[in-house]
C-alpha cells in the first residue's frame, strides 16, 4: 500500500514561503512525476514527503494515517538521491544490506533479499566491489537496490538520472519503468526533464514556484494544457505562442500551436517566413522561421526528408483543430 | 613547452636552494653519525678516539633507556588518544551552523599559535601552581586539597599541556574532513533507519578514517620530539624523561657527545619509520 495525501501543506524557509498551501493525492501504485523548472520547489516537496524537511503547516498522510511528525525512517518510504549517496567505504552488498541491518533482520533474510535485489538489477557480479569501482549506471542500480530491499510503501526518486550520459539515461528510464511495472509500488519521481516525465509517468504534476499548475496524465497535459505555462513546458520543441491580430482571429489573447502541428510548403500556406536555422535530426527536421510577422521565431517540425536552407522563404499552415487558445491571464479557453 | 634548454636553465636556477637544503640536512646528520662512533667528552679530555658501536650499546643498556622509551610512548599515546577523540567531537560541534561561527573557529585554533615554551610556562605558573594556580583555587573552592600537579601527577600534567597545544591541529584537519562529507549520505542513512549514533559509527567515522590516520602520523612525528614542555616544567624529573630528553641530558648535562649522538641516531631511525608510513598514506590520498 502506498497512498500519499498532502493536505494544505506549506513550507517556509525563514520569511520566504517556498510552497504555498498545496493539496495533492497520490494513489497506491501510481507513478507520479513532479516536473518543473529548477527552483520550482519540486525537490523540496519530495523532501517534505520523505520527512527530511519539516513541513511548516498542513498534514501529510500515508495510507490514511497522519505521518507529519513521523521520522523519515518510520514512514516506510525509500529514496534514491541525485548523487546516489552510496556509502563509499562499504561493498555493494553491504550498501544494499545497510537498511536491513539497521532494521535488525536476521542474516539469512538479509542475504535472501540482497541476492533477490541483485538479480533483479543485474548486480550479482558486482556485489563485492566498492561503489568507486562502478560506472554511473551501476551506481544508480545499487542505489535503487538499496531502496527496493526495504520493500517500501513508496519510492522517492530525486532527479536520479541527471548525472548520467544521454544513452544511459534512456536505458535507465526504461529500467525504472519496467521496475514499476513489476513491483507495482507507488513511485514519486522528481525531474526537470519533461521527456522523462512524459515517457515514465502515470500522472504528471507540473509545478511552478511551489504552485501546482496542473495534474494529469501525460497526454492530458499535452492535449489540454490548463494554462500557458504548462503548454510551454510540456512538449519538445516548445509550443509557439502568437499574440495580436492573428490570435484575435481565434477570439483569444494568445494562441499556441505546437511545432508538429504546422505543415510546411514551398509554395503556399497561411503564413510565410524565412528559415534561419534548420536542425536535421534524421527522422525529423526542425526549422526556426523568422520574419513571419507573428512572433520572433516560429518553430516547425517537418519530415526528415524535407530540406530547406538558411534564407529560404517557406509557407506554413497550422492545423486548425489543435490550436490552443489562452486568455489575457494565460488560462485556457475551451 | 619545456625544451631541453629551458629545462637545464630550470635546474640551474633550482640548484642553490637544493644545495642549501641538502647541506642544511646533511651536515648535522653526518656530524651526528661521526660523533656517535667516538668517545667525545668536551670537559673531560675531549676527543678520545674511535670506539666503534660502543656508544650504541651503552645507550641502550643504560638503566634510564627503557623508562625513557616507556615515558615517550605514554606521552605520545596519551596525547594522540585525547586529541583524536576530543578533535572528532569538537569538529562535529564546529560543523553545526551557529552564531559567531567564524570567531569561535579562530578561538579554537588559537592555542596552536602559542609557542610551546610559553604555553608550558603559562600552564605551570597560572594553572598548575599548587599555591596560586587556577586549578588549586578551584580545588580549594570545593574544599579539596590542591594537587601539586607537576610532581604528583607529572605525566598527566605534561599530557594535558601537550594535548592542549595539539588539539587545534587535530580539530582543524578533522573539521575539513567532516565538511567534505556529502550530506545526502547522512540523509540516505537516516532514511535507511540509522539512528544518530549508528550514523556516526557507520558513515561519519569511516569517512574520517584517512584524516585520523594523517593526524596520528603527523602528530607522532612531532610528539616524539617534544622538549620545551618538559624542560620548563619538570626538567625530566618525576618519570617524565623521554627519549629526546635523555639525549639532551647525555649531551649537555653529562657532557657525553658520543653517547648522545648514538641516541640521536636511534631517534632518527624511529622518526623515519613513522615518516615512511605517513608518506605512503598521504601519497595514496593524493592518488585517490
Amino acid at each position: 500500500m502506498g497512498r500519499i495525501q498532502l493536505k494544505s501543506v506549506t513550507k517556509s524557509f525563514g520569511d520566504v514561503q517556498v510552497i504555498p498551501p498545496l493539496d495533492l493525492t497520490i494513489q497506491d501504485g501510481e507513478f507520479t512525476v513532479f516536473v518543473g523548472p529548477s527552483g520550482c520547489g519540486k525537490s523540496t516537496l519530495l523532501r517534505l514527503i520523505a520527512g527530511l524537511e519539516d513541513i511548516t503547516s498542513g498534514h501529510i498522510e500515508i495510507d490514511g494515517s497522519v505521518a507529519t511528525d513521523v521520522p523519515p525512517a518510520k514512514r516506510g518510504l525509500a529514496m534514491v538521491f541525485q548523487s546516489y549517496a552510496l556509502y563509499p567505504h562499504m561493498s555493494v552488498r553491504k550498501n544494499i544490506a545497510f537498511p536491513l541491518r539497521m532494521a535488525k533482520l536476521d542474516q539469512a533474510e538479509i542475504d535472501r533479499r540482497v541476492e533477490g535485489a541483485a538479480s533483479v538489477l543485474n548486480l550479482a557480479d558486482y556485489l563485492d566491489r566498492r561503489p568507486g569501482q562502478l560506472s554511473g549506471g551501476q551506481r544508480q542500480r545499487v542505489a535503487i537496490g538499496r531502496a527496493i530491499v526495504r520493500e517500501p510503501a513508496a519510492f522517492l526518486f530525486d532527479e536520479p538520472l541527471s548525472n548520467l550520459d544521454a544513452a544511459l539515461r534512456v536505458g535507465m528510464r526504461l529500467e525504472i519503468s519496467e521496475l514499476h511495472e513489476r513491483l507495482a509500488t507507488t513511485m514519486i519521481y522528481v525531474t526537470h526533464d519533461q521527456v522523462e516525465a512524459m515517457t515514465m509517468a502515470d500522472k504528471i504534476v507540473v509545478l511552478q514556484a511551489g504552485v501546482i499548475e496542473q495534474v494529469g496524465t501525460p497526454l492530458e497535459l499535452y492535449r489540454t494544457p490548463r494554462n500557458q505555462f504548462v503548454a510551454g513546458f510540456i512538449g519538445s520543441p516548445k509550443m509557439n505562442f502568437i499574440e495580436g491580430p492573428e490570435a484575435a482571429k481565434h477570439s483569444a489573447h494568445i494562441i499556441g500551436i505546437r511545432p508538429e502541428h504546422i505543415a510546411v510548403s514551398e509554395t503556399d500556406g497561411d503564413w510565410s517566413g524565412v528559415v534561419s536555422v534548420s536542425e536535421h535530426l534524421g527522422s525529423d527536421t526542425f526549422f526556426h522561421v523568422h520574419e513571419t510577422g507573428l512572433a520572433d521565431t516560429i518553430t516547425v517540425r517537418a519530415d526528415g526528408e524535407v530540406s530547406f536552407r538558411h534564407g529560404d522563404r517557406i509557407h506554413l499552415t497550422p492545423r486548425k483543430d489543435v490550436i490552443h487558445r489562452f486568455d489575457a491571464q494565460g488560462l485556457r479557453i475551451e | 613547452m619545456a625544451t631541453q634548454h629551458s629545462r637545464s636553465v630550470a635546474r640551474l636556477m633550482m640548484a642553490p636552494a637544493v644545495v642549501l637544503l641538502l647541506g642544511w640536512m646533511l651536515v648535522p646528520l653526518t656530524m651526528t653519525l661521526y660523533f656517535s662512533f667516538k668517545k667525545y667528552l668536551p670537559l673531560r679530555g675531549g676527543d678520545l678516539g674511535w670506539v666503534g658501536f660502543d656508544n650504541y650499546v651503552r645507550f641502550v643498556s643504560s638503566s634510564s633507556f627503557w623508562p625513557a622509551v616507556q615515558a615517550t610512548l605514554v606521552i605520545v599515546g596519551g596525547v594522540l588518544v585525547i586529541t583524536v577523540v576530543l578533535g572528532i567531537l569538537l569538529a562535529m560541534l564546529l560543523d553545526q551552523p551557529m552564531w559567531g561561527q567564524g570567531v569561535v573557529r579562530i578561538l579554537v585554533i588559537a592555542p596552536f599559535f602559542v609557542m610551546p615554551t610559553v604555553s608550558a610556562l603559562v600552564w605551570k605558573n597560572m594553572f598548575m601552581d599548587p599555591v596560586n594556580g587556577l586549578l588549586a583555587h578551584l580545588w580549594r573552592f570545593f574544599g579539596a586539597e590542591p594537587i601539586s600537579w607537576l610532581s604528583e601527577a607529572s605525566m598527566t600534567s605534561i599530557i594535558m599541556i601537550v594535548s592542549w597545544q595539539w588539539l587545534p591541529f587535530a580539530t582543524l584537519i578533522l573539521l575539513t574532513a567532516i565538511q567534505s562529507l556529502d550530506s545526502e549520505q547522512l540523509e540516505a542513512a537516516e532514511m535507511d533507519g540509522a539512528p544518530p549514533l549508528k550514523r556516526f559509527y557507520h558513515i561519519i567515522l569511516p569517512h574520517l578514517g584517512r584524516a585520523i590516520t594523517i593526524v596520528i602520523l603527523i602528530q607522532t612525528i612531532f610528539l616524539l620530539s617534544i622538549f620545551a614542555e618538559i624542560f620548563v616544567t619538570t626538567g625530566g624529573a618525576f618519570g617524565t624523561r623521554t627519549l629526546t630528553y635523555l639525549i639532551f641530558q647525555r649531551v649537555l648535562e653529562s657532557q657525553n657527545v658520543g653517547l648522545g649522538s648514538a641516541g640521536g641516531v636511534y631517534a632518527i631511525i624511529l622518526a623515519n619509520i613513522v615518516a615512511i608510513f605517513l608518506m605512503r598514506i598521504v601519497g595514496k590520498n593524493l592518488d585517490a
